[in-house]
């Protein structure tokens, strides 16, 4: 039996970053309305850094998100440095991916531990299981603590981060510092698969739905692209970041939510799920083995398995970096100076950066006068990115459910929208909405 | 009994409620001493009935006085945490622009579908009992305001400047070898950890009790600013604090 009259408000849908509402209004069994609309106050950082000088930039717009702090400061110093023809050097590179991979460890076990977890064992949130399940929640803790320790120590902090600076770092780690959290993810690897054994023994509760849609991250022919690379599509083909603004298309829906974006089809979809989609061959050999346990692979258009792709990247930049640290001991790692400002030599012009961050590939576009003064600043954010495709799965979905009974359609939507891992305090472009 | 506690996000970046998950282990002893009923970023159960509201982010627009109105009347204890609640924070960037521009650079054509104002600290709307400063707040600070808290005792908040830390930690003056500092009129509790990492202090937490500001601006403009960057060094997180005045 359908539900002939349903009409379902979620307000501030709980366990994700910032603000986001689920409208659903059936009517004699008829689907009259499924939006997702954000609320989320907007900040205006485009507007706040004009005037600022380039040494500040990355200092503002890693304030657009204390989730992905470290991918903002990265997306701006190189948006910056592309602007002043910025080389850094190869020893900084590896360095900065290192600080990448320390963030996207971080955040993506925070969204399956604490976020989607409860979902997937039937609570409310992560504070229960730590009475039903200590031993899982501390697994969870324990890795969460071992990601931080890793920015902290590439970024002198885990928010906001302080080493990393337009031309390299103001200060690095010590080889020996490095080679411990080498050790440390190591011995975390048991942890690592603790938790991979134990989503998969819940991976049942994860709907199986699809819609085929449009996947855009970034990607190199000599590596699983987080930190460089060119603008890929599972569509079309791949080009380069200068020409961002032909894939990210932002429009604005008439009495509707965000900024959103297309490119070859009416939404595309970003972060870890289109990452894989695009980039599976270039995983690395352990992280790939923990997408064949969940029969994950290209091209997946179910976007609940978006956890499980963050699950498989957890695996990788463990890897990652290991490799990295490697390469970096036996390179040997060159020491700089205290307090480290690098020679920049400014001039005007324009630039743009493009990262992957946790929940998807992140813009960052800016120009300066001869002084160093921004004049223009675009920053693009993955959620926002994400918004026209959340809607169109949500109203792929719901029909597909409408038999079920209120509170598990309820949700399932709400499922759905989590497993983006949605930042909405991060969309710089986020708009009021107006219902009437 | 355990006293309720509440976590509410206003406009910011929700980087000081990430510290909370940050504390790691200590999450679990914190959840001893109190029943945590309401934290939407990480919990679906809502409960208006709570003794201490920690409040985070900026006040950025009229709609929004209502719920921290709300927030005020159901809460024994306001604490404010990090920059942009408790100092209006980097928001009040925007603050020294002309609103109606701002919202044309970035949305163009459809600025007047936004609602936005002065970005301000929660204490231009409501009473606040007690504040953790930083951007973003240290975990270490928010615990030790947590205990006073529970304790019944005022948290204790340096009234000094950052340079008292910053010489304790032996770092070379930012003056000294050529960069710029607001360290000297900024509030410390922070160790000094910008600077300890190698970079400058930015002020985020906020300008301390009595600050000599005028004099800082000449040690600025001495040290070889122009007069518009000295105060622009001004504007980074003091925003409303200078406003105020």
């Amino acid at each position: 039996m359908k539900n002939q009259n349903l009409n379902l408000e979620v307000h501030h849908i709980t366990r994700v970053e910032g603000h986001g509402n689920i409208y659903v209004n059936v009517h004699e069994g008829t689907i009259e309305k499924c939006e997702w609309a954000i609320p989320e106050a907007p900040r205006f950082f485009e507007a706040m850094v004009v005037g600022r000088q380039y040494s500040e930039l990355h200092h503002i717009t890693s304030r657009i998100c204390g989730i992905c702090s470290i991918g903002h400061t990265l997306a701006s110093l190189k948006a910056t440095e592309a602007a002043m023809g910025v080389q850094i050097s190869e020893q900084d590179l590896k360095l900065r991916k290192l600080a990448l991979h320390g963030e996207n460890l971080q955040s993506h076990i925070l969204h399956l531990g604490f976020l989607v977890l409860p979902d997937l064992l039937g609570v409310g949130s992560v504070i229960p299981l730590t009475a039903s399940n200590p031993k899982e929640v501390k697994t969870v803790l324990r890795l969460h603590r071992l990601a931080n320790e890793m920015s902290n120590l590439l970024c002198g902090r885990t928010t906001h981060p302080q080493r990393l600076v337009p031309g390299g770092f103001s200060k690095i780690p010590s080889i020996k510092e490095l080679t411990s959290v080498r050790q440390k993810l190591k011995e975390a690897v048991p942890d690592v698969q603790a938790v991979a054994g134990l989503i998969k023994s819940l991976a049942g509760k994860l709907p199986d739905f699809k819609r085929e849609t449009e996947f855009i991250a970034l990607t190199s022919p000599d590596e699983y692209a987080l930190y460089d690379g060119k603008l890929g599509s599972t569509d079309t083909g791949a080009v380069p970041v200068n020409e961002y603004l032909s894939y990210t298309n932002e429009y604005i829906v008439p009495n509707s939510t965000a900024k959103r974006a297309k490119h070859a089809r009416e939404s595309y979809m970003v972060g870890a799920l289109a990452r894989l989609n695009l980039n599976y061959d270039k995983l690395s050999p352990m992280a790939k083995q923990t997408a064949e346990m969940f029969d994950l692979k290209p091209i997946c258009y179910n976007p609940f398995m978006n956890s499980i792709a963050q699950l498989v990247e957890i695996v990788h930049s463990v890897e990652d970096t290991v490799r990295l640290i490697d390469e970096l001991e036996a390179s040997g790692l060159k020491s700089q100076p205290e307090y480290n400002v690098p020679k920049i030599k400014v001039k005007a012009g324009r630039g743009v950066g493009a990262v992957e961050v946790p929940r998807g590939v992140l813009f960052h576009d800016y120009t300066y006068n001869a002084n160093g003064y921004c004049t223009k600043a675009n920053c693009i954010i993955p959620t926002n990115q994400n918004h026209a495709n959340i809607e169109l799965d949500l109203q792929a979905l719901l029909p597909k459910i409408l038999n079920k009974p209120e509170k598990e359609i309820e949700l399932n939507l709400e499922m759905l929208v989590r497993a983006y891992d949605p930042c909405i305090s991060c969309s710089t472009h986020a708009i009021k909405v107006h219902f009437v | 009994m355990k006293p309720k506690v509440a976590f509410f996000d206003f406009a910011g970046c929700e980087g000081d409620q990430l510290q909370i998950a940050n504390l790691e282990e200590d999450v679990l002893a914190l959840l001893d001493q109190v029943e945590v009923v309401s934290f939407r970023e990480v919990m679906k159960e809502h409960s208006d009935n709570y003794d201490i509201a920690f409040v985070e982010g900026s006040c950025t627009r009229l709609q929004d006085e209502d719920r921290l109105r709300q927030i005020r009347k159901n809460a024994k204890i306001v604490v404010a945490i990090g920059s942009c609640a408790a100092i209006g924070g980097i928001n009040s960037l925007k603050n020294y622009k002309e609103l109606d521009d701002v919202k044309k650079t970035v949305y163009g054509d459809s600025a007047r579908l936004f609602d936005t104002y002065a970005a301000r600290p929660i204490d231009a709307v409501i009473p606040v009992d007690a504040y953790v400063y930083g951007c973003p707040m240290t975990k270490e600070e928010f615990l030790s305001v947590v205990k006073s808290l529970l304790l019944g005792k005022r948290p204790d908040i340096p009234t000094y400047p950052v340079c008292v830390e910053c010489k304790k930690n032996e770092n070379v003056c930012a003056f000294e070898r050529g960069q710029f500092c607001v360290g000297p009129v900024t509030r410390a509790g922070c160790d000094s950890c910008c600077v300890n990492e190698g970079t400058i202090c930015w002020g985020c937490r906020g300008l301390i009790d009595n600050p000599n500001e005028n004099s800082e601006k000449e040690v600025l403009i001495k040290y070889g600013l122009t007069v518009d960057d000295a105060i622009s060094k001004f504007n980074l997180y003091y925003g409303w604090q200078e406003r105020r005045k």
